[in-house]
């Protein structure tokens, strides 16, 4: 039984590594950003080790860099990341019934497009011990790579800053282009919330509005528009859990 | 009003750490109601496709370098490509646009 445990971490470790190294990346790119914002390294590092959310983060800057609200703040941060919310169920249906509370408080600290991607390939029931080795090997990447990007942001020259301010972009293209290409309604409503987010940023009495309210009111409007239209089936939803 | 960022990574915290943790302690049943499945369904592509554009072309020194590396990442990320691997192809397009544009 410790021997499981243990080698349970260890190839959880070894799939998050890779991870890891690609979030160090994208993390740099995002402390370019906290630091326009104004952020210091350390904040930038405390937002990415508590945070662990590329568009939730990204998001969350996008909020002090406008110093909006604290409730505009929390609306924010509620709809970029209300997809953990369906993962974390997705997750909820793949833990041993006799998972401890501590043990559920543990797993739902880094889930992550990635992280949970890798948990999700795991046999039923998922040990526990496996999503830790997998966050221990990348969060610590991530949030360093924030620290790195706020503090190397201004050595950089600017095309290089300006070349690495698409990475985080790059990332959220690869979540949503695969599902487009499998089912012809996501790709319909990105290309509407493409034209309609661009809509919103030119209009004249719209854009005066904050981007991250814009944000909320679009995605909750054209989400609510597809499920109301068309209401998806289990079989598209198995889809996500193992993309 | 001044704003403390503390403060607000401790919010944002707040509200991403609940969002993750409710449903793996509190909800041990699948949802069953059918349009809350499929809004959460669609809610992270309609969000981050949201967040992508204009964003991107914004972000560069030159509109058409953004413009460039969307289209690039679409593409690869048609064909198979994985996160890491599109973001990179974004940024080196960028790089390699604005030496010649910018």
């Amino acid at each position: 039984m410790r021997e499981d445990k243990r080698s349970a971490f260890l190839r959880g470790m070894k799939d998050g590594l890779p991870i890891g190294l690609g979030y160090l990346a994208v993390a740099f790119a995002l402390g370019i950003t906290a630091k326009s914002a104004g952020m210091t390294a350390f904040q930038g590092f405390l937002m990415s080790a508590l945070g662990v959310a590329s568009a939730g983060e990204y998001a969350a800057i996008t909020v002090i860099g406008a110093a909006a609200s604290y409730w505009e703040m929390a609306a924010v941060t509620l709809v970029a990341n209300a997809r953990y919310l369906l993962m974390s169920f997705a997750l909820s249906q793949r833990l041993s019934p006799d998972t401890t509370l501590p043990q559920r408080l543990l797993i739902g600290y880094a889930v992550t497009d990635e992280l949970f991607g890798i948990a999700v390939h795991q046999p039923k029931p998922l040990d526990p011990m496996y999503s830790y080795g997998s966050y221990l090997a990348a969060v610590p990447l991530w949030a360093l790579g924030t620290a790195l990007g706020v503090i190397a942001g201004n050595i950089l020259p600017l095309r290089v800053v300006s070349a690495l301010s698409v990475a985080l972009f790059g990332m959220f293209i690869a979540v949503i282009v695969p599902p487009s290409r499998e089912n012809r309604i996501v790709l319909v409503f990105v290309l509407l919330s493409f034209a309609a987010s661009f809509a919103a940023s030119r209009l004249p009495w719209i854009s005066g509005v904050s981007s991250g309210t814009r944000v909320i009111v679009l995605t909750v409007l054209l989400a609510a528009l597809a499920a109301a239209l068309f209401p998806v089936k289990e079989e598209e939803e198995a889809a996500v859990d193992a993309a | 009003m001044q704003h403390n960022v503390y403060l607000y990574i401790l919010v944002m915290f707040a509200v991403i750490y609940a969002v993750r943790v409710l449903p793996l302690t509190l909800v041990r049943k699948p949802i069953k109601n059918r349009f809350l499945r499929s809004f959460l369904y669609y809610v992270p592509y309609i969000t981050l496709a949201v967040m992508t554009f204009p964003a991107i072309v914004e972000a560069t020194q030159s509109p058409l370098a953004g413009i460039a590396a969307l289209i690039v990442g679409i593409v690869l990320a048609w064909c198979g490509a994985g996160l890491f691997p599109v973001a990179v192809s974004c940024c080196a397009v960028v790089f390699l646009l604005e030496l010649l544009l910018v």
